[in-house]
């Protein structure tokens, strides 16, 4: 065991765990921030995806030691009042079926939105590769992203009745 | 003691916890909807919804609607939510029959309770189809009462007035008042007998046929949802288990002193399963590590030493099964359907076409993997869980605990997925068990390892379909021969043959004008906990009959929709009954004279699907389009799938549509979903998913080996028609999977000319 201070959300928290212990279950087990969901432990599924330093990692395959002075985003510190863009268009959208998955969907797209404010739809592809979802809302999920970069409907079509 | 559930955040758990959460009475469901005194409960008898099929028919007076004085509408979701919307779905049907106003409604989730709430075992695509009506008469009987008490108020007749937007109104007169100021007069009124009621005709509906977005969407994207993984009370330990390898393995000895050597680790406790068959409601074998946090948990696990007896199954070899089936079906079988006489048909040929189609075993691969909390105090247990059958689960944890189930609580939390995993409750069972044992609150968390590993899975499969073409250019036979582990071998090991629900899922409800029919199986026995995945024995038949077809199409000169539609024939209902040797086609539970298997429904969405595709259009080199039409689950399906192969066997699908009659439609954005999302679950069936087992254990163990589909390979436009339909309403949850994987290899074939006989897709092999 031992002692570590974080920067999560904008504020410091002190715990004392294993050094190996993965930045996910410090969040959700010590901490209690549940937004982050767990799904594979071996960072090939982004359930996990949280924010170092405005880089979207996989926290279930970081240990809390490597997290050091960095400044960890999750899903609780994204915006607000939940309305991050990304937030905003996946209501707007309706994109979540279970919604398990989506918390890592937005942390990685909002990742990718900073580094790369007006993504191709290829781009958008590759970056949200990582981030599985099994009831597949993989389009409603580029539209999202779309949209928040400000773009137009293009992918998702509303067929007629 | 807070309880972090989504559904019960305002509770605060007692001492006792029976004393105050487990009363099966109308005081508590109204401390557990968190409504205050003053409230008006409408009890609504329901009749039988379906006497033939599950058990809903004895549907004692139930709780699903309460309006409270300030105007809040509480609607009680009994069904799981896993993701097809039905916590929005079934209460939005009550909503548009009563005319409340939905920024006002709030929705709490319903325990396991069969008494009180009908059937919640959340399968089979029976949501909609089961609770259309009882749901339309809960809202009817409220909306009776508000405005009989308004009429009374105002001297008007009741039938002048209606309901809307959360008010009685009385346009005449111009006036208005909200249903929370009609509470108190209303509750004074009889419950409306049911003929009573006078439902609304779909021009009044404002919401059933429209768009409403799912009600938990806020708190999904903010993280503020709650599964099962998310569930937790004051001091919850976490249980991660070492369970046998092999099904029906037990322990022989473990040793667990390198467990309890690592900080947080609090107890070893192991579990005694391993029962062969395995049943769905007990546990496999295993040695559970509780601890103070997962990671402890699963640390833990990974140190003990355990010997294991493997038990009978130690020497399953999936692709030596796979190889012995396909033998096995070479030769005659069990007859299970017969029309004309198939060998003369063959005889009489002009061209035989006969091939063999494999499939493998799956795995549900939610992404939440299953996890469940229980809490034992006082000789009551109390357990949240992201389960599709609290009922189910609520018995299987008092059969465990030795408890009468009444002492049993159930809540129901999201689900991260289920498609038929969470309906068994396996691991449920295990937390149960646990929390009796160390005398704590232990959530078990499965990892993903134990998910792949341990799932119910979904068979593997050899069918052998013959096909015959006569002189005059008709389909004049079909011979279908079927051979998998039944999923009855779970319950009971005397079962080998597939039982004829699982034939009935597409194999013999075979709809085509085809003079000589035979339907055969063989002894499988199974080596595996088989369970039910997402549409069930539809992938594998689907799959086989319909890329069968495409070749049929091709050897009678024929487009596979022109095909399709002069097979069907004329308009018809279809009764398969006289040719099944065991007698009746089940029909997913339902009367076919009530639910008939039509032909001209079916003709529909095929025409339909064609002119949205632009069937018959010519497609540049490596491009395809492929077409299949299943119905599964009572619901007419079509599906034309666009494929484009480059040099290096990439597969591409630009456009995917499907033309649908599921009858009435209730959400039309979750009728959406259903389909973009079942295409993208077929999609991996296709070309991604196997389970493979060597020595009894299975040989995947993440999503690395077992792999789904990926954003940049999913089809990339999902284009839904759907049929405007004055149908009774059916399910869309698994309908969209079983045609799609065939419309897909079909449109491979159309691409590159290469048949595909076995699944996932392997190019360089077809």
């Amino acid at each position: 065991m031992s002692k570590y201070s974080i920067q999560i959300n904008g504020k410091t928290h002190e715990v004392d765990v294993m050094e190996d212990m993965p930045l996910l279950w410090v969040l959700r087990d010590v901490l209690g921030m549940k937004g982050t969901k767990f799904g594979c432990g071996m960072a090939q599924c982004g359930a996990c995806t949280v924010h170092l330093d405005d880089v979207a990692i996989r926290s279930c395959s970081v240990p809390v030691s490597a997290v050091g002075k960095g400044k960890v985003t999750t899903i609780e510190g994204l915006s607000e009042n939940g309305d991050h863009p990304l937030q905003q268009a996946w209501e707007k959208h309706v994109v979540p079926q279970c919604g398990y998955c989506q918390t890592g969907q937005i942390m990685n797209a909002a990742a990718l939105l900073k580094r790369n404010p007006k993504p191709s739809e290829e781009q958008i592809e590759q970056a949200m590769q990582g981030n599985l979802c099994r009831c597949g809302t993989y389009n409603r999920i580029k539209q999202a992203i779309i949209t928040a970069a400000g773009g137009s409907n293009v992918i998702l079509n509303k067929a007629d009745q | 003691m807070k309880i972090s559930s989504p559904f019960h955040k305002k509770i605060e758990q007692q001492e006792d916890v029976s004393s105050e959460l487990f009363k099966a009475s109308r005081r508590d469901f109204l401390k557990i909807g968190g409504v205050l005194a003053g409230g008006l409960v409408l009890g609504v008898s329901f009749f039988s919804c379906n006497d033939k099929g599950k058990k809903v028919a004895s549907l004692a007076p139930n709780v699903y609607l309460t309006i409270n004085a300030d105007g809040e509408v509480i609607i009680v979701a009994h069904r799981s939510e896993m993701g097809t919307g039905i916590r929005t779905g079934l209460p939005l049907i009550i909503a548009d029959e009563l005319g409340a106003d939905w920024s006002r409604v709030r929705i709490v989730q319903a325990e396991g309770d069969e008494k009180k709430y009908g059937d919640q075992n959340t399968d089979g695509s029976y949501s909609v189809r089961m609770f259309y009506k009882p749901m339309r008469e809960a809202g009817a009987a409220a909306r009776y009462m508000l405005i009989q008490a308004a009429a009374k108020e105002w001297n008007v007749a009741a039938d002048e007035c209606d309901t809307e937007n959360g008010q009685v109104v009385h346009k005449a007169s111009g006036k208005s008042t909200p249903f929370g100021d009609l509470v108190a007069a209303a509750s004074a009124l009889e419950v409306p007998k049911p003929e009573q009621l006078k439902l609304k005709d779909r021009s009044q509906f404002k919401m059933i046929g429209h768009d409403t977005p799912i009600f938990d969407l806020h708190d999904i994207v903010t993280g503020k949802a709650v599964f099962g993984i998310d569930a937790d009370v004051e001091n919850t330990k976490v249980a991660v288990i070492k369970h046998c390898p092999v099904v029906g393995g037990k322990i022989k000895s473990f040793d667990d002193a390198k467990a309890k050597a690592i900080p947080g680790v609090l107890k070893v406790i192991p579990i005694k399963g391993g029962d062969n068959p395995p049943t769905v409601h007990k546990p496999l074998s295993g040695v559970a590590v509780i601890a103070e946090n997962t990671w402890a948990a699963i640390k833990g696990r990974d140190a003990l030493e355990v010997e294991w007896d493997l038990g009978p199954n130690a020497t399953y070899d999936s692709a030596k099964e796979l190889e012995e089936l396909a033998e096995k079906i070479k030769h005659s079988g069990t007859v299970r359907r017969k029309r004309g006489e198939f060998s003369k048909a063959r005889s009489g040929a002009k061209k035989v076409i006969e091939h063999t189609y494999l499939a493998p075993h799956l795995a549900h691969a939610t992404i939440e993997p299953p996890s469940a909390l229980a809490v034992i105090k006082n000789s009551s247990c109390e357990v949240w869980a992201c389960t599709q059958n609290p009922q189910g689960a609520r018995d299987a944890v008092a059969e465990a605990l030795g408890m009468d189930a009444a002492k049993v609580r159930v809540n129901v939390t999201l689900l991260g997925g289920g498609f038929g995993r969470k309906s068994k409750p396996d691991f449920i069972v295990e937390a149960a068990l646990l929390a009796k044992e160390s005398g704590l609150p232990v959530r078990v968390q499965w990892t993903r390892e134990d998910d792949l590993h341990h799932d119910f899975h979904h068979s593997l499969s050899a069918q052998r379909i013959v096909a015959t073409i006569d002189a005059d250019n008709k389909l004049s036979g079909w011979s279908h021969h079927i051979a998998y582990p039944s999923i009855g071998s779970t319950f009971d090991a005397k079962v080998v043959q597939p039982s004829d629900g699982e034939l009935g899922l597409g194999a013999t409800d075979f709809p085509y004008n085809v003079p000589n029919i035979q339907i055969e199986t063989y002894d499988c026995v199974s080596h595996m906990r088989i369970g039910w995945l997402r549409s069930v024995r539809n992938i594998p038949q689907a799959f086989a009959i319909q890329t069968m077809l495409d070749e049929v199409a091709a050897a009678r000169g024929m487009d596979a929709v022109a095909n399709a539609l002069d097979l069907l024939g004329e308009d018809r209902n279809i009764t398969f009954n006289e040719e099944l040797i065991n007698g009746k086609y089940p029909n997913y539970n339902e009367d076919i004279a009530v639910y008939p298997w039509n032909t001209s429904r079916m003709k529909r969405v095929i025409e339909r699907v064609a002119k949205e595709a632009g069937w018959g259009k010519k497609m540049p080199a490596g491009s395809g389009l492929g077409f299949a039409a299943h119905r599964s689950f009572l619901t007419y399906v079509a599906c034309i799938v666009e494929v484009n192969v480059d040099s290096n066997n990439r597969i591409t699908i630009p456009n995917v549509h499907y033309a649908i009659d599921c009858g009435v439609a209730v959400n039309t954005d979750r009728i959406r979903s259903q389909f973009e999302g079942g295409a993208q679950f077929s999609t991996s069936i296709a070309l991604k998913s196997a389970i493979t087992v060597k020595n009894g254990a299975v040989e995947q163990n993440n999503f690395d080996t077992y792999q789904i589909i990926r954003m940049p390979e999913s089809p990339k436009q999902i284009h839904v028609h759907i049929i405007d339909s004055e149908e009774k309403p059916t399910g869309v949850g698994e309908p969209p999977v079983p045609p799609f994987t065939p419309a897909l290899c079909n449109a491979i074939f159309a691409a590159t000319g290469k048949r595909i006989y076995k699944l996932p897709v392997d190019l360089t092999t077809a």
